[in-house]
């Protein structure tokens, strides 16, 4: 079976700056990976390689087994099958909820505007904001605005979700709602690849946790094990770090 | 004598509204009010002017305005895009044009539209007389100017933006078109009002294109006026016309931009 992702000895600069240095990731089909580690290690470029928001230096990515780092590949067309979910929300402010989670339906799925409506009110009754569907983002919560941030991803139906560390942003009290929309995508079956520094969430959601530090993947495993029992020093005291906040 | 602080503030204010309270009454006094009404707030002259300042030249004023506004702004939305672009030539061409039209008077331009460009093409006029002439000429030189405002709002918009549009599948030109613009737009609305304002102003320079009695824009229709008449009042009519079109305006412009620092 084809990896939902595959990343293959990916190395990204910025300037001199060597950011991933050779990373190899895969990411089956419903699985979900979380990928944890110190601010500064890669994470966030390396998620943002996945879909080429950041354009990789070397190496291949493979969604569903179509190389997205080829020159040559219709990037546009395969990332309607990635779904983004930003630290910063970036819903469209000048768009209400409704037009958010259309537009994209009808401009770049060619959808009729009857049935990019239905597929929103169906992705806002999944996140539970329905009632909000003809507000504007700047009258919603952080917390609200990250869930209508999904349910816009979702819209566009896509075969795998991107989470940017998608609760850094919020106030404590907020980020639950979030995590509880994230667990149901996770039932439903969804894969996704999260970035995140929800531990708690990381253990009892992740099939398998990567720790990355300093560009590279130093481990990666089942929850229980590599957040429990980490083999690597360095893994270790992230953690002890994290734990003791 | 020594004064403490607070006498010695006192005093200059003192002073200073002093000064500004004689210069007023020495003004009125020494002015000859009757002759400044006669020459300059002359009822008869102003009912001669009328309906022509309002239905020819006002109207004209407006139109030209209007003319040169449109086109003024699809070609300065051109020049940001070239500005923007990661196309070097485009790049450059937009920074020369913005840099030569910045540079040089409104009139030069106008008199190249209308005087040079027939000597320039052996005899080839633009059709559609003052209006598109003008506008042409008018807009050219205002897209300089708002070509770089377009550009300061399409880079506040904030670059998240573009990277949820393209990570829904659009592409650069639909995220631009849907997502970033209608937002930069809204940034400088307040800027654009300005240069709105401006040109207004500027169609005043448009009598160099010469004029018959039904393209005579305000300043020329008060300026011949006070010819025949010779009077001043028509100078007065013409600039209470003015404030009357660009007073609301600023007023308008002050108010989006509250709005826009309060909703930041």
């Amino acid at each position: 079976m084809t990896s939902a992702i595959e990343i293959v000895d990916l190395h990204k600069y910025f300037g001199e700056l060597e950011v991933l240095k050779g990373i190899d990731c895969q990411v089956a089909e419903r699985e979900v990976v979380c990928v944890i580690g110190p601010s500064g290690s890669g994470k966030s470029t390396l998620l943002r390689c996945v879909n080429r928001l950041e354009e990789p230096t070397s190496g291949t990515i493979l969604i569903e087994g179509e190389d997205i780092t080829d020159p040559d590949a219709d990037v546009d067309r395969l990332r309607i099958r990635i779904g983004m979910v930003f630290q910063q929300f970036n819903l469209f402010p000048h768009l209400n909820v409704l037009r958010n989670l259309t537009i994209a339906q009808t401009k770049v799925l060619k959808r009729s505007q009857d049935e990019a409506n239905e597929v929103a009110r169906a992705v806002m009754e999944r996140v539970g904001l329905l009632d909000k569907i003809d507000e504007y983002p700047i009258r919603l919560s952080g917390g609200q605005q990250q869930r209508v941030a999904i349910a816009r991803a979702l819209a566009m139906n896509p075969d795998m979700m991107l989470f940017d560390e998608p609760t850094s942003a919020l106030d404590p009290e907020l980020i639950g709602e979030v995590l509880d929309v994230m667990r149901g995508l996770a039932r439903d079956g969804m894969t996704m690849m999260v970035v995140t520094h929800e531990m708690s969430f990381a253990r009892e959601v992740a099939d398998r946790v990567v720790f990355m530090d300093d560009g590279v993947v130093v481990e990666e495993g089942p929850p229980n094990e590599t957040l429990t029992n980490p083999k690597t020093d360095r893994a270790r005291r992230f953690l002890r770090m994290v734990q003791e906040k | 004598m020594a004064l403490k602080p607070r006498q010695r503030r006192r005093l200059i204010r003192a002073l200073m509204y002093g000064i500004f309270v004689a210069g007023f009454l020495l003004t009125i006094i020494v002015a000859d009010w009757a002759r400044i009404q006669r020459l300059f707030f002359n009822v008869d002259v102003m009912q001669q002017m009328l309906p022509d300042v309002l239905a020819i030249a006002a109207r004209n004023t407006l139109v030209y305005t209007a003319g040169s506004f449109s086109f003024g702004l699809v070609l300065a939305l051109i020049l940001a895009l070239m500005k923007l672009s990661t196309i070097k030539p485009y790049r450059l061409f937009a920074t020369w044009y913005i840099e030569l039209f910045r540079g040089l008077p409104a009139l030069i331009t106008i008199i190249l539209f209308g005087f040079g460009l027939p000597i320039a093409f052996d005899g080839f006029r633009l059709p559609g007389g003052t209006l598109v002439t003008g506008s042409l000429a008018l807009g050219v030189v205002a897209a300089a100017y708002m070509a770089e405002t377009i550009r300061a709002g399409v880079l506040a918009v904030p670059r998240g933006q573009t990277e949820a549009a393209r990570s829904l599948g659009m592409s650069s030109s639909r995220a631009l078109a849907s997502i970033v613009l209608p937002q930069a737009f809204r940034i400088i609305i307040p800027p654009l009002t300005n240069e709105f304002v401006l040109l207004i102003k500027d169609t005043s320079l448009l009598f160099v294109l010469g004029t018959t009695p039904l393209t005579k824009e305000l300043t020329k229709f008060a300026r011949d006026f006070m010819t025949t008449t010779r009077n001043a009042t028509p100078l007065t009519v013409a600039a209470i016309v003015y404030l009357l079109i660009t007073l609301p305006l600023t007023y308008l412009v002050r108010r989006l931009e509250r709005r826009a620092a309060v909703s930041r």
